[in-house]
């Protein structure tokens, strides 16, 4: 019952948007599931579940789920001219997982260059199952815990020297496609890297593990977790740094800059140049003859 | 044809006389003392606003606490907006009363100015043109012509103190300017043996630390010299210098999708394969690199590299490939670098050579 409403309450909620019939779909399929899961034995008590109830589970959301386009094993797919529908997920790791299902980007609502992030299709538990399956089928990342990404138990002093050394990294590493600012930038083929300015401390630190979409990887032997977590420190500053300079116009760079520059600059200055030049209004009266 | 126009301007004159300028037609600021008091009143407003935006610039200043501590307003640093804004108002409203000014009380004349010829008088050309002739008659240049010939000559020989003092300034672009390690254009501080270290950090790298798919942003440990390694410490322009020329993007290829230039196919470490990180182009730091194709964009002109294919071209405006940093491994098991680069790293200049990947084999490690 509890399952029910939880179901009605999301769908209620996601009634009108676009990919309404996409979710209700999978809420559809997603109910069957969850009802059999309910009634089979194996998987009554919810807080202990045993590893490997949790890989059956994840498992079956899998075949329900991704394997139309990552294949039944998750051995990925392609077309027969060789282009690739879903990558074989074997030894990608439950961080990988956890971060594509656990922001929406999984699973996809059509394939493309990009995998926007979207409202989330599984709840928690479920997201743990898919990873737990997905960590099953061959080593890869695991979901770092909270004390890896969290700079909550950090001292004043402590924070401020991971902003610093975590700013170097960032400078050196992720400006090229995420901006100095973190708003994020284009990249080839109509892709994007996404601003980081809203994204999850664990998401960020998943990414930087696993290298979703074309992103590269930054694993622990690249930017070792310590320096991971000065970066996360590091994008936290800047979402509570205010526009110094006034209105960041998304901090998109020339781009933006430019486009209110030639519009509303220049704009201004020719709208001040019809005002000098324009004729001020006449009387008809004569001087001499003031009213 | 000369004799009809006066006829037809006798006649349209008579039926359409000239009707000179028109009267002038004057602003009601001119003719009604009411609005001269309003425009009157409106400018010296104007003025009294530019002058509380001041005193507000001078209030905020004092008060508004800038800096990262300091006072926010809508999510903008309080101070500089205050500033910004109230030192703008107080120079435009300023300019705005000037102008209104003008436009409703300053003088209101109509002003005609006649057009004049821009040519000199018929005598001054004339007298002009014989002075020349004459003084060109008295020379004899035309009839002289081993004078003319050596004067110009002579002439155009001053030109060559200037090229020789001017070339003595400074060096040519590709002559080594000092006597460090990996001055001048066509050499960087990586030399045989030398270690690749993580940029920022300078730690050096085991190959078991490279995964496939990870990107490294590395330097050279000539740039982070510690007791350990022994290096000389560089200090200010030769820092700034050698760590620009020398950085390096470094990263894990599988080695079945690798294809090795000529003369390159010892240069990787089981896939790991080392680019300069400077665009070939005009020398903007690259490392947006599309994990999935290996391609290595130019942000500045989107000039595109194949990394996993000696660097090459595949698109924009760079001429040349990415140097490639011939890569091995130490016996304490890290990365090194077999050499310096074998081609000058950035964008290209006259006297480089222009050798495609091949030409340039192993012979010329050194």
């Amino acid at each position: 019952m509890r399952l029910l409403n939880r179901s009605a309450a999301s769908i209620s909620r996601h009634r009108r948007r676009r990919g309404a019939g996409l979710v209700l779909l999978l809420m559809g399929l997603l109910l069957s599931g969850g009802l059999y899961a309910a009634f089979s034995p194996s998987s009554t008590a919810d807080d202990a579940r045993t590893q490997a109830e949790m890989v059956e589970n994840g498992r079956r959301l899998f075949l329900t789920g991704c394997a139309s386009c990552h294949g039944q094993n998750a051995e990925g797919l392609t077309t027969i001219n060789g282009q690739m529908i879903g990558p074989s997920l074997v030894g990608v790791g439950a961080a990988a997982v956890d971060f594509q299902v656990g922001t929406g980007r999984m699973p996809m609502a059509f394939p493309g260059v990009q995998a926007p992030e979207k409202p989330e299709v599984y709840n928690e538990e479920e997201v743990a199952d898919l990873a737990a399956y997905v960590a099953s089928l061959a080593p890869g990342p695991a979901i770092p815990s909270e004390e890896d990404y969290s700079t909550e138990g950090m001292s004043e002093e402590e924070k401020e020297a991971a902003i610093v050394r975590g700013g170097q990294i960032f400078l050196t590493n992720c400006t090229a496609c995420h901006n100095f600012t973190g708003a994020g930038g284009a990249m080839p083929h109509g892709g994007y890297a996404p601003s980081l300015l809203e994204t999850d401390p664990k998401h960020i630190y998943e990414a930087m593990l696993t290298g979703p979409q074309s992103m590269d990887v930054f694993s622990n032997g690249n930017i070792p977790p310590e320096a991971k977590k000065d970066v996360i420190a590091y994008i936290e500053s800047m979402r509570e740094q205010p526009g110094y300079g006034g209105f960041g116009l998304g901090g998109l760079g020339p781009v933006s800059e430019g486009a209110f520059a030639w519009i509303a600059g220049i704009g201004t200055m020719v709208g001040f140049a019809v005002w000098i030049a324009a004729h001020t209004t006449r009387s008809q009266k004569k001087k001499g003859h003031a009213a | 044809m000369t004799d009809v126009h006066p006829k037809i301007n006798a006649r349209t004159d008579a039926l359409l006389p000239d009707p000179g300028i028109a009267e002038h037609a004057w602003r009601p600021t001119d003719v009604d003392a009411k609005a001269e008091r309003r425009a009157e009143r409106q400018v010296a407003g104007l003025f009294g606003l530019s002058a509380i935006c001041t005193v507000l610039f001078v209030v905020a200043y004092v008060t508004l606490e800038p800096g990262p501590d300091g006072d926010i307003f809508l999510g903008l640093g309080a101070s500089n907006l205050a500033l910004g804004l109230t030192l703008g108002g107080a120079l435009l409203f300023i300019g705005i009363g000037i102008i209104q000014w003008a436009r409703k009380l300053m003088a209101d004349h109509e002003i005609v100015e006649m057009r004049h010829p821009a040519a000199s008088s018929e005598e001054d050309r004339e007298a002009t043109l014989a002075a020349l002739n004459a003084g060109l008659e008295e020379s004899g240049i035309g009839r002289r012509p081993l004078i003319r010939n050596s004067l110009l000559g002579s002439v155009a020989l001053l030109g060559a103190p200037a090229v020789v003092l001017l070339r003595d300034l400074g060096p040519l672009p590709s002559e080594v300017v000092g006597d460090y390690q990996g001055a001048g254009l066509e050499h960087t501080v990586w030399t045989k043996g030398m270690r690749v270290v993580r940029d920022v950090v300078g730690t050096p790298i085991r190959p078991s630390e490279v995964e496939i798919g990870d990107l490294f942003n590395a330097e050279p440990e000539a740039i982070f010299p510690t007791e350990e390694n022994g290096l000389p410490e560089l200090h200010g322009a030769e820092l700034q210098v050698a760590k620009s020329k020398a950085a390096i993007v470094m990263l894990r290829i599988p080695v079945d999708e690798l294809v090795p230039g000529e003369g390159r196919e010892n240069w990787h470490v089981d896939g790991i394969v080392a680019y300069s990180k400077i665009c070939t182009h005009v020398g903007c730091p690259i490392s947006l690199n599309e994990r999935t194709t290996h391609h290595l964009l130019c942000p500045c002109h989107q000039s595109t590299f194949d990394l996993a294919d000696s660097g090459r071209v595949v698109f924009g405006p760079a001429g040349r490939h990415l140097p490639q940093l011939p890569l091995a491994v130490d016996e304490d098991g890290y990365l090194i670098a077999q050499s310096d680069f074998t081609e000058p790293v950035g964008p290209s200049y006259w006297e480089r050579d222009h050798d495609d990947i091949g030409e340039q084999g192993e012979a010329d490690l050194s």
